[in-house]
């Protein structure tokens, strides 16, 4: 890539298409080194099938072009892990080679605590974590992140992206996240990319406070929420 | 006598070890009621065996792996559960394998084992079998547990998951096929399932889960057997099949009260 020095990714013209229906049309954007996208857009806007696309897990047309030596850790929006007598221990050493205590304290969790609980019987914020420190165990320097709150109550979802955020400060790492909160955008990212199987606003992210951006990104009204 | 039960329990013991091990990971897939029923799909594989003149166990072995490998596809193609799809094809093969072996006796033994006739060579060939099939799941036991904790995870890591999982289901369907041999088509499912479910009980971590099933096979088919062995002196002798399976249920059901008395949380 041209750029590599600035960008670490630059998408021309993806167009992600199943059968019967085109899924992402035309997306094209790039990628600061160290920066923090947001990616937003309504239901079934076609976020989670960009990062399938952006780890080339499914067929795609267009360019996806990664800085050269990227690595790219994945954290998945959810687990199918409830009825799997596995513990944190065993899902973690799936990464050979990597210091799992050192991955789980960056993350906040005391080892002696966790590791030898079923990854199945953690909480929310728990398995957010532990999945998080599966992410950065191999030092990525991308991360993915689908819906960082999933199942996280209010008081640990404010508490996660503190962490993310030191995480990218400490490692350099450069952030997609794919979220709906208005104001974790405003406050943890720097771009937002909206979508909506095309590319319906991309930005600076202090400006989705605007309503009116807001109603043109989301399709409908929004009301006020005090933030 | 002492030579040919020696024999059974080489091959019975050996396969047991297997089965239960590579049947931890059919329970976590859900897809316990597809290790049972894909067992009675080898049933018209051995009645070809049986009138072309080959080895039963090798038809029993072709059927079982084209067939669960088509279940596989159309499983992922249409979205239909794996219990869906089976339970359509394995009453089929039932009644296609009946209609092909017209002959009783072998009728009688495909569908409930013929381990009396086992010798020195079925044996080791079941050892052999067994040993391969478990030491290649082991080297794939945690790319699959992976695949089934998070499809992505285990792709983005570099795991082809399809392909693990059709050489999971070739080791599925070679140890179910010499299964056979010991419990026949009818109870072969009982050793890919009761095993793994017991030891799910028993356990929190996936280390112990999968050791606990790998003893739990073993002991039950070793114990039935010998069970066997032991009432040979009633007329007719009671065939080892339904034994092994009645101690690997006892099995099951200690497990239960164990966990009930010990209210382990998992």
């Amino acid at each position: 890539m041209e750029t590599s020095d600035r960008y670490i990714l630059k998408v021309t013209d993806l167009t992600v298409e199943l059968p019967n229906q085109t899924i992402l049309e035309n997306v094209s954007f790039e990628l600061k080194k160290g920066t923090t996208l947001a990616i937003i857009g309504p239901n079934g806007a076609g976020k989670t099938i960009l990062f399938r696309a952006l780890l080339n897990l499914i067929p795609y047309r267009g360019k996806i072009e990664w800085a050269p030596k990227v690595k790219i850790g994945y954290v998945p929006q959810y687990l199918s892990a409830s009825d799997i007598p596995i513990s944190v221990k065993e899902f973690l050493a799936f990464k050979e080679g990597s210091d799992i205590d050192d991955a789980l304290s960056s993350v906040g969790l005391d080892s002696k605590e966790v590791l030898n609980k079923r990854l199945g019987a953690l909480s929310g914020g728990q398995l957010r974590r532990v999945l998080i420190a599966w992410a950065i165990m191999d030092k990525p320097t991308v991360l993915l992140f689908d819906e960082p709150t999933t199942g996280v109550d209010l008081d640990s979802e404010e508490a996660i992206y503190k962490m993310l955020n030191d995480l990218e400060e400490k490692y350099k790492i450069t952030m997609l996240l794919i979220s709906h909160d208005l104001h974790i955008i405003r406050d943890y990212s720097d771009y937002m990319l909206a979508l909506n199987k095309c590319v319906t606003f991309f930005g600076e992210s202090k400006r989705i406070m605007d309503l009116e951006l807001q109603q043109m990104i989301y399709g409908e009204p929004v009301c006020m929420v005090p933030v | 006598m002492a030579e040919e039960l020696a024999f059974s329990l080489l091959i019975g013991i050996s396969v047991g070890l297997s089965a239960g091990y590579l049947g931890s990971i059919m329970v976590l897939e859900k897809m316990a009621l597809v290790g049972d029923a894909l067992s009675h799909v080898a049933l018209p594989g051995l009645a070809l065996g049986v009138l072309l003149n080959f080895d039963p166990l090798v038809g029993g072995f072709a059927f079982l792996f084209v067939s669960s490998v088509i279940i596989w596809h159309i499983g992922r193609v249409t979205k239909l559960s794996f219990e869906t799809i089976v339970g359509a094809v394995f009453t089929l093969s039932l009644a296609a394998g009946i209609l092909m072996i017209r002959d009783l006796d072998v009728l009688e033994g495909a569908l409930f084992g013929d381990i009396a006739k086992v010798r020195l060579v079925d044996a080791a060939a079941g050892l052999v079998i067994a040993g391969v099939a478990t030491y290649l799941t082991r080297m794939i036991y945690n790319k699959i547990v992976l695949s089934m904790i998070s499809e992505e995870l285990a792709i983005s890591k570099g795991i082809n998951v399809p392909r693990v999982n059709l050489l999971y289901l070739l080791l599925v369907s070679l140890v179910v096929a010499i299964g056979i041999k010991i419990t026949g088509t009818l109870l072969v499912g009982f050793l890919v399932v009761v095993p793994a479910a017991a030891a799910k009980n028993l356990s929190a971590n996936l280390s112990r889960y999968s050791l606990l099933s790998l003893v739990f096979g073993g002991v039950s088919a070793g114990l039935g057997i010998l069970l066997a062995g032991f009432l040979s002196y009633l007329e007719p002798p009671p065939p080892p099949g339904p034994l092994v399976v009645v101690v690997g249920v006892v099995l099951f059901v200690i497990t239960i009260l164990v966990r009930w008395k010990k209210r382990i949380s998992i």
